[in-house]
């Protein structure tokens, strides 16, 4: 089986995929597509003076109406970059979409003028981004920050655009917002700074939610409330969310599916119980032994995946997993595995060790 | 706020203090006076003149005067121009010097500013280049060498403009400039600079991911924090202005207060001397705390306790 | 399919090697064409300077007065035989004359850079390591400094001394590159201080504090290695200022004393011929442009180099 094999492998059951799909809420949305995004063969590089690096690389997922799915992997995997593809916005120099094709609602966003884009960011795709402090313009007050796209997407007057701001603030949780209108973001704790950032990415009542890290950069209690804010307004709005973790645990009771990214890749792909009871890729192994569990010997250290992930600059064909696995044989080091069906046809592992004839059983 | 300006604006006072004791003190100790001619006065007559203007007192007591004078408004008469009082000296001069520094500033920041921005924006391409090399030639032309060559081109062989002097509108165009030159490459390099530091900004990225145009990003998010480092500048540049211009006063023969600088060191002529110091001090203290309050203004994340 | 496999050598991936903070800011800086440009032209004037009276073809005083009188007695264009560029109206070699002025120039740079430290780095650290009223003292002592118009008072200081054993020392040229010194140290010091400041919270400098290693061994050891790229950078950065302020107040006639020259006391003797003969300003001018342009580039450079993430910043 070639590495290029590997989309159509998805596409041999798309009736299974659509059946299996469980969050198909949303209806009220208006359709214009069976899945309201769907992301083919995705390569985003990097074109850095000490090479090209291949940050995402033949990535291929779909998302449906109102379903929130998990992107999940270590830092530098490609999922912060397969989140900012989506809708165009990874810094052009050094990095550029060089292959795949991205369609959301129907829409093929790779063909659309800048112009049309714009239309789609803010108002069709919404943002949460990962430290809420520094994605905050510090010279602005929070009021003009989240009035400014409702102004430019919705043409509200300015009293309308206030009102819905002040309506949004109520929503998200910030106290007296009336009075809060001009602060200014160090004005504001890290939660309620992420609160304003949630009333952002809702303001226009967007389809999608592109949500990267969300809580990472908050204090644990903080991080529970403002995931549990997030996981009631996209039920509220009916938005489907795109969840960016490197914690399987926040994916877990988030999401309905879950993507594993590894080096660039999907790894492995299935539904959050499936992944959870029987995982088959060595390296969501390790993310599940990572998480700290009750049942925990006291004076245990914490588990690691040791070693690091491999530079993306020229990967050779191999499993990109290999030098951190256990299980690893010569065919891991030949050739890399392509992401084919385990036990149903929707979970999908990129692994040579659990293929039907491999040596984990 | 006011506390922490009314403290900056009083601390000026002790500054003041020590610049004006250091300078006088480091003045009288150095040997002449200021009846030193090229003929020498007889002794009778420089004795007859100390005892005239004071100088025969012990140094501390010759400060106290003058000290308790200039806080009254009175710069003392001066050695040099000896029907002159300094006070006359300064009035005549200061409103043409202030002039000078305050038109070379506004082109400094209004033509350095909007060309770090321009070359920012057309990072890696010709404005980029365009800029860059306009703020090169500005930081390697010390500003006599920009005066001299502004001359010769524009005045002797253009003859578009007068080649010295101080009496209209076109008097003003080639000092200005000159005088701009270095602080337009300065302001031009930190604007560039900070505004590619702040395209990197994460905040630049949620305005993109807002669906704002370009043009709206870079003039409602990119501009305006782009200039708080550039603000930390304008103090150093507004000091060289200040101290910057008698050198083109001087090329220019422009009647300012500038020229009497050199003079008065040169000739001892103590009381114009204090005067001017404690003038120029002044005025780099004070534009340090307008700086200072421009800053706060631009920057909502500074209250100053 | 229990078969135990067999283990691979070599599995675990390692972090690339870092070669060391100042191997990786060499190869950043060799790739930075500016940077690269700055230093051929810093060795070019270093060389200049140092070996000035080695090369230059005729004795920078010499008055090649038979040649001006052949030319018709004023000034002798660039190209004249045995003049590349030229004289001054005394006949006086207008390329050794500018090669003594390089020797000025980087004497005046590493003098002044030499005080600027001396004064700099001691003040900032001890303000910076001890805090308190000593900090606020010496804070107070900049803002003086500060607050001095540091052209003038460097006029005031040379005017000042001029008769005195320090104002003739090294031709008249020690006091002022001391008076400028003087004036430009508060920079470092704030420098210094701040990074000392900042240093002073890092956990590497706890963790030695815990271990009880004495505070001059931290801030020799630990602090001002660290802190020291800033100070680097400072420095180049500062040598054109220094430069800048000699060739200005050589040109108002003070500081080098004739028959030496200084570019900017060519400058001023040329202005007077400035309109039939240009090259005797032009050619000065050209040396400062490249001067100051030189050290600029390589402090630009050095200072992406040393921090990457300020890169872009020039």
């Amino acid at each position: 089986m070639t590495e290029s094999d590997s989309p159509t492998i998805i596409e041999v059951s798309p009736d299974d995929v659509r059946r299996a799909q469980t969050a198909d809420a949303g209806a009220d949305k208006g359709r214009k597509a069976d899945k309201l995004l769907s992301v083919r063969g995705l390569s985003t590089h990097f074109f850095t003076p000490d090479g090209v690096v291949q940050a995402v690389d033949d990535v291929t997922f779909e998302v449906g109406y109102g379903e929130t799915l998990g992107l999940v992997g270590e830092s530098g995997c490609g999922k912060s970059v397969t989140a900012l593809s989506i809708a165009r916005l990874v810094p052009d120099p050094p990095g550029k979409i060089v292959a795949g094709e991205i369609s959301f609602d129907g829409i093929d966003v790779l063909k659309l003028g800048e112009e049309e884009m714009r239309h789609l960011r803010g108002k069709e795709i919404g943002f949460i981004f990962q430290d809420p402090l520094t994605s905050l313009n510090p010279t602005l007050t929070i009021g003009y920050q989240i009035a400014e796209s409702i102004r430019q997407h919705m043409g509200l007057s300015q009293k309308a655009a206030r009102d819905r701001v002040v309506e949004l603030l109520t929503k998200v949780g910030i106290p007296r917002a009336k009075d809060r209108l001009n602060d200014y973001p160090h004005q504001f704790s890290g939660g309620m700074r992420q609160r304003v950032m949630i009333a952002i990415a809702l303001s226009c009542d967007p389809k999608l939610i592109l949500a990267d890290e969300p809580t990472t950069a908050l204090d644990v209690t903080i991080q529970a409330q403002i995931l549990e804010l997030i996981a009631q307004l996209s039920d509220e709005f009916s938005t489907a969310v795109l969840l960016i973790t490197h914690d399987l645990g926040i994916a877990a009771g988030m999401c309905d599916r879950v993507n594993v990214m590894y080096a660039g890749r999907i790894v492995e792909t299935g539904t959050v119980d499936e992944l959870f009871e029987n995982p088959r890729m060595p390296y969501s192994w390790g993310l599940l032994d990572s998480l700290p569990r009750l049942d925990d010997v006291r004076g245990d250290r914490l588990r690691t995946i040791e070693g690091l992930p491999p530079l993306l600059i020229q990967p050779p064909d191999a499993c990109r997993f290999n030098p951190r696995c256990r299980f690893t044989r010569d065919i891991c080091l030949e050739r890399e595995p392509a992401l084919t069906p385990r036990e149903t046809a929707l979970h999908l592992a990129r692994c040579w060790a659990t293929e039907p004839d491999g040596w984990i059983p | 706020m006011i506390s922490y300006l009314t403290r900056r604006i009083l601390w000026i006072i002790p500054v003041l203090f020590v610049v004006s004791v250091i300078t006088f003190f480091l003045m009288h100790s150095v040997p002449g006076g200021p009846w030193d001619r090229e003929k020498r006065l007889p002794a009778s007559v420089t004795t007859r003149l100390n005892a005239e203007y004071g100088l025969d007192q012990p140094l501390v007591v010759q400060y106290v005067r003058w000290a308790g004078d200039f806080v009254t408004g009175d710069l003392g008469p001066s050695y040099r121009y000896q029907d002159r009082r300094v006070n006359d000296i300064v009035a005549d001069g200061l409103p043409t010097t202030v002039q000078l520094g305050v038109m070379a500033f506004l082109l400094a920041t209004l033509v350095g500013i909007p060309l770090g921005i321009f070359a920012a924006l057309g990072h890696n391409r010709w404005p980029d280049y365009l800029s860059t090399s306009i703020s090169i030639i500005g930081i390697a032309t010390p500003s006599f060498v920009l005066g001299i060559l502004l001359i010769v081109l524009f005045s002797v062989q253009l003859g578009w403009f007068p080649t010295g002097g101080w009496k209209g509108p076109q008097y003003w165009v080639l000092p200005t400039v000159a005088l701009a030159g270095f602080p337009i490459a300065v302001i031009a390099r930190y604007t560039r600079a900070s505004m590619l530091e702040v395209t990197r900004k994460d905040y630049i990225r949620t305005a993109h991911s807002k669906g704002l145009a370009n043009q709206s990003v870079v003039s409602r998010h990119m501009i305006r924090n782009a200039l708080i480092p550039v603000v930390t500048i304008l103090g150093p540049t507004l000091a060289f202005l200040v101290t910057g211009s008698f050198i083109i006063e001087r090329i220019f023969n422009i009647p300012g207060v500038g020229q009497f600088y050199l003079n008065s060191i040169q000739t001892r002529d103590y009381s114009l001397l204090m005067a001017m110091t404690v003038l120029y001090a002044f005025a780099v203290a004070f534009l340090n705390v307008v700086v200072d309050i421009l800053y706060a203004y631009i920057d909502p994340r500074i209250r100053y306790s | 399919m229990a078969t135990v496999s067999r283990p691979i050598p070599g599995q675990i991936a390692q972090p690339r090697k870092s070669a060391g903070l100042w191997s990786d800011a060499f190869g950043r800086l060799r790739k930075n064409r500016l940077a690269l440009v700055g230093l051929v032209l810093v060795i070019l004037l270093l060389s200049v300077g140092l070996l000035g009276p080695v090369l230059a073809p005729w004795p920078y005083d010499f008055q090649d007065l038979p040649a001006v009188f052949a030319g018709g007695g004023g000034p002798l264009p660039p190209l004249s035989p045995g003049h590349v560029l030229g004289t001054d109206q005394l006949g006086r070699d207008l390329l050794s004359r500018l090669m003594d002025g390089a020797r000025i120039s980087v004497t005046v740079a590493f003098v002044v850079q030499i005080v600027i430290l001396g004064i700099g780095v001691p003040v900032g650290a001890l303000a910076g390591w001890f805090g308190g009223r000593l900090d606020n003292f010496l804070m107070r002592i900049t803002d003086v400094i500060y607050a001095f118009p540091d052209l003038l008072f460097i006029i005031l200081l040379s005017v000042a001394f001029r008769e005195t054993f320090f104002g003739q020392a090294l031709d008249g040229l020690f006091l002022v590159f001391f008076a400028i010194g003087l004036t430009s140290w508060v920079t470092v010091a704030r420098l210094v201080r701040g990074q000392l400041l900042a240093l002073k919270e890092t956990e590497f400098v706890e963790a030695a504090r815990a271990i009880g290693v004495p505070d001059r061994k931290i801030v020799t050891r630990h602090l001002l290695p660290n802190g020291i790229g800033p100070i680097i950078v400072a420095v180049t950065l500062g040598i054109p200022g220094a430069i800048l302020s000699e060739a200005t107040l050589a040109y108002i006639g003070i500081g080098v004393q004739p028959p030496r020259a200084s570019w900017g006391s060519l400058i001023a003797e040329g202005q007077k011929y400035v309109r039939s003969e240009p090259h005797l300003v032009v050619f000065p001018a050209i040396a400062i442009a490249l001067a100051l342009i030189s050290f600029t580039f390589l402090g630009d450079g050095l200072r992406d180099a040393l921090d990457p993430k300020l890169k872009g910043k020039q």
